[in-house]
């Protein structure tokens, strides 16, 4: 008698390479174990992924899904790179300089900042469209660190963190579109945010210089994207 | 019929500008005035930024003296913590402007100017650059280029970078001096004082008293910081004025009551305002920044071989000489000062120390830093709020202080050598030197080696354009 039984693993195809994970994983999982590259922006290790920045956007039997959040399916046959999701990646990097208020010359994360690493990653040398020129007052109101929305992607790692791993949610986004922001407890400035318990995990996880530490100087501000994903490992071992 | 003629771009200077000679009808200077056509708006866009971004913020304002904004903005910072900075971060930073002094400074001399005096002002505009001097003169050139690199790597080796260090920043500076550093520092002093005592000798001789008035002599007060006992002094001190006889007009001020000495008056024909000593008006409050400014209002260098040196510059030169020439002179002088300078900073064991930081939140919501650029006193000035959010920022830079003195110079030297509206390459070339004497630096980080197109026009009184020289 045959019985329906789950497999040890998945095989799929990867840029030409066989690749096999255990069920349930991603494709960004699957294409990591296998020394295979994919950028990414919003994708953190240890938080639920929100697929927002499409940066991980990669080829599945024709269809273009995000990496992080698409389940590795056996027989899948998956390509990363083309001309066109560079092209698409590229064009996400630009939109995200010309929206912000990106100089990195002075900006206290040059040096160590994700956005820029992609940037040089995806080989954006100009941008092609108006910059917005935004002009967001920065919220310096907390003793320990600040917030320069002009330099946030949106890409959520922030409320993610505070909500899932601190479990404060003090972070949340308000209004949409190029009006789209993240703030602290329904616009309250960060001192008088009251859930915020001032840990600072929300500092580790913005990818760049958006929520960054008060006192620190031009490209001082390096930082420990890998701390969520070892706290919840921690966890999870009990 | 009386004419305009228009200079532009002044060459060989750092940034963009225009000069432009009246004639009256008999063809005679009636006026003359530089322009500076650019605009930046710096004070504005530092606006809404947090303090601790501001030294390497205003760092961008120029490719040539990052180093001096950075350390005027780190000063200014200091006064908003109200910190003590730690003795070593003194030190470190009086090293770095003491290198920027001598990088400077030798650009300045031998990049920009040395090629229109060694080479001579009538000399053919492809050859009177650095590439000319070279070929005239390759040992003299070597090792201007030298001395020139040594200071760089001093700034490179504290600030990890020759151009935009982001080292100095509010309270102290971010990384300590490594024994290897400071060693590699001392073992280039020795050849760097020869190179500097060799250049004095060879401009003393080559240029006596009456050689010096070639750019115009005009009296005017100077002024620049002292260090209490009265000495040469780059980072801290106070401020002194001096009248064109050496008398001192103000004296033991400190620094951040600047706004009550200095005022900033406007023409509708220039971006660069004139700074001018309050209580005596404008333009009658004239004064005078820079290595000519400092030279003339301290007692003396404070070090030996400088101040043998000045001993024999104030012998050739009355207590306050006007010649605009002798900038280049003072400016050579500074140099062999800085040296000896860095020097003594390096013979004391304390500059390795790696306590170079003070930390603290915003104590004051306005702060001003104050020191002295290779080109003169540069002043930073902030307001910020309990945040520490700039509201508003002022700068007060050196080439501004001497906006004054480059438009006297321009007018004189245009009255001595325009006649009945003749102008040749060498006038022009001779207007152009007088501005370059003080070593403007407006703003930018346009640094043309050799020559860049010049412009002459010639405008008719009724407005048409006459004439137009080009230079290629
Ligand atoms: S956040 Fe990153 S990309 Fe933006 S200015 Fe700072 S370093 Fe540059
Ligand atoms: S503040 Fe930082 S972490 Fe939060 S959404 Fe913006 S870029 Fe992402």
């Amino acid at each position: 008698m045959s019985s329906k039984v789950q497999p040890d693993h998945v095989k799929l195809v990867i840029d030409g390479q066989d690749v096999s994970v255990e069920p349930g994983r991603t494709l960004l999982d699957a294409a990591t174990a296998a020394g295979i590259r994919i950028p990414t922006l919003c994708h953190l290790d240890g938080l639920p992924e929100a697929a927002a920045c499409r940066m991980c956007v990669v080829d599945v039997d024709g269809r273009w899904l995000p990496a992080c959040a698409t389940e590795a399916v056996d027989g899948m046959h998956v390509v990363t790179k083309t001309p066109e999701i560079e092209t698409h990646r590229r064009t996400v990097v630009e939109l995200l300089f010309a929206e912000g208020n990106h100089v990195c010359a002075f900006c206290v994360s040059n040096g160590h900042c994700e956005l820029q690493d992609l940037a040089c990653e995806v080989g954006l040398h100009s941008v092609r469209v108006p910059y917005s020129f935004r002009r967001d007052r920065i919220d310096a109101s907390h003793p320990g660190f600040l917030v320069d929305r002009d330099r946030c992607v949106l890409c959520g790692r922030c409320v993610r963190v505070c909500a899932e791993v601190e479990g404060a949610h003090t972070w949340a986004f308000a209004n949409r579109g190029t009006d789209a922001r993240v703030i602290t407890d329904l616009w309250e400035t960060w001192d008088d945010a009251e859930s915020c318990t001032s840990c600072g995990k929300c500092v580790e996880s913005c990818p760049t210089g958006a929520i960054v530490c008060k006192g620190v100087s031009n490209a001082e501000m390096v930082k420990d994207a890998e701390l969520p994903g070892e706290l919840v490992a921690r966890r999870n071992r009990g | 019929m009386s004419r305009e003629i228009h200079i532009e771009p002044v060459t060989r200077i750092e940034g963009h500008a225009k000069i432009t000679v009246f004639l009256d009808d008999a063809g005679d200077v009636k006026d003359a005035q530089f322009h500076v056509t650019e605009l930046r708006g710096f004070e504005r866009f530092c606006q809404g930024r947090t303090l601790w971004e501001m030294p390497g913020l205003t760092a961008r304002i120029c490719g040539i003296c990052p180093v001096s904004h950075i350390l005027a903005s780190a000063k200014a910072c200091d006064a908003l913590l109200a910190v003590n900075v730690p003795e070593t971060a003194v030190m470190l930073r009086r090293l770095m402007n003491l290198g920027q002094f001598v990088q400077s400074h030798a650009l300045s001399f031998f990049y920009l100017s040395a090629p229109d005096f060694l080479l001579g002002w009538d000399t053919e505009p492809a050859v009177r650059n650095v590439v000319g001097l070279v070929q005239k003169d390759p040992e003299l050139a070597r090792k201007g280029i030298r001395l020139r690199a040594y200071g760089q790597e001093i700034i490179n080796r504290l600030g990890g970078k020759k151009i935009h260090p982001a080292w100095a920043v509010p309270g102290g500076v971010n990384q300590p001096l490594s024994v290897e550093d400071r060693d590699w520092i001392l073992d280039g002093l020795p050849e760097a004082k020869e190179t500097t005592l060799a250049t004095i000798k060879l401009f003393r001789e080559s240029f006596d008293p009456a050689a010096r008035e070639v750019l115009s002599t005009f009296n005017s007060m100077y002024m620049g910081l002292v260090s209490e006992d009265g000495l040469w002094e780059h980072y801290d001190g106070r401020l002194r004025i001096v009248d064109p006889c050496g008398d001192r007009v103000l004296d033991d001020v400190h620094p951040h009551t600047y706004p009550e000495m200095i005022h900033e008056a406007s023409e509708p024909w220039t971006y660069l305002k004139f700074p001018h000593y309050a209580p005596m008006g404008y333009p009658g409050g004239m004064y005078r920044v820079g290595p000519l400014g400092r030279v003339h209002v301290c007692d003396r260098f404070g070090t030996p071989e400088a101040d043998r040196e000045l001993e024999i510059f104030r012998e050739t030169s009355s207590r306050c000489s006007g010649r605009v020439f002798d900038y280049h002179y003072t400016r050579l002088l500074e140099i062999l000062a800085s040296i000896e300078r860095i020097e003594r900073l390096l013979a004391d064991d304390r500059i390795l120390s790696t306590r170079i930081r003070a930390d603290a939140g915003v104590n004051q919501l306005e702060g001003v830093g104050v020191h002295e650029a290779p080109r003169g006193t540069l002043i930073h000035h902030y307001w910020v709020d309990e945040d520490g959010i700039i509201e508003k920022a002022n700068y007060i830079v050196s080439t501004g202080h001497n906006n004054l003195g480059m438009n006297r110079a321009v007018q004189e030297i245009a009255k001595t050598f325009i006649q009945k509206g003749e102008i040749t390459e060498g006038i022009l070339n001779r207007i152009e030197g007088g501005i370059r004497a003080y070593d403007p630096c407006l703003s930018c980080s346009v640094h043309a080696v050799g020559q860049m197109p010049l412009v002459v026009d010639v405008v008719g009184s009724d407005g048409e354009l006459v004439e137009r020289m080009t230079q290629e």
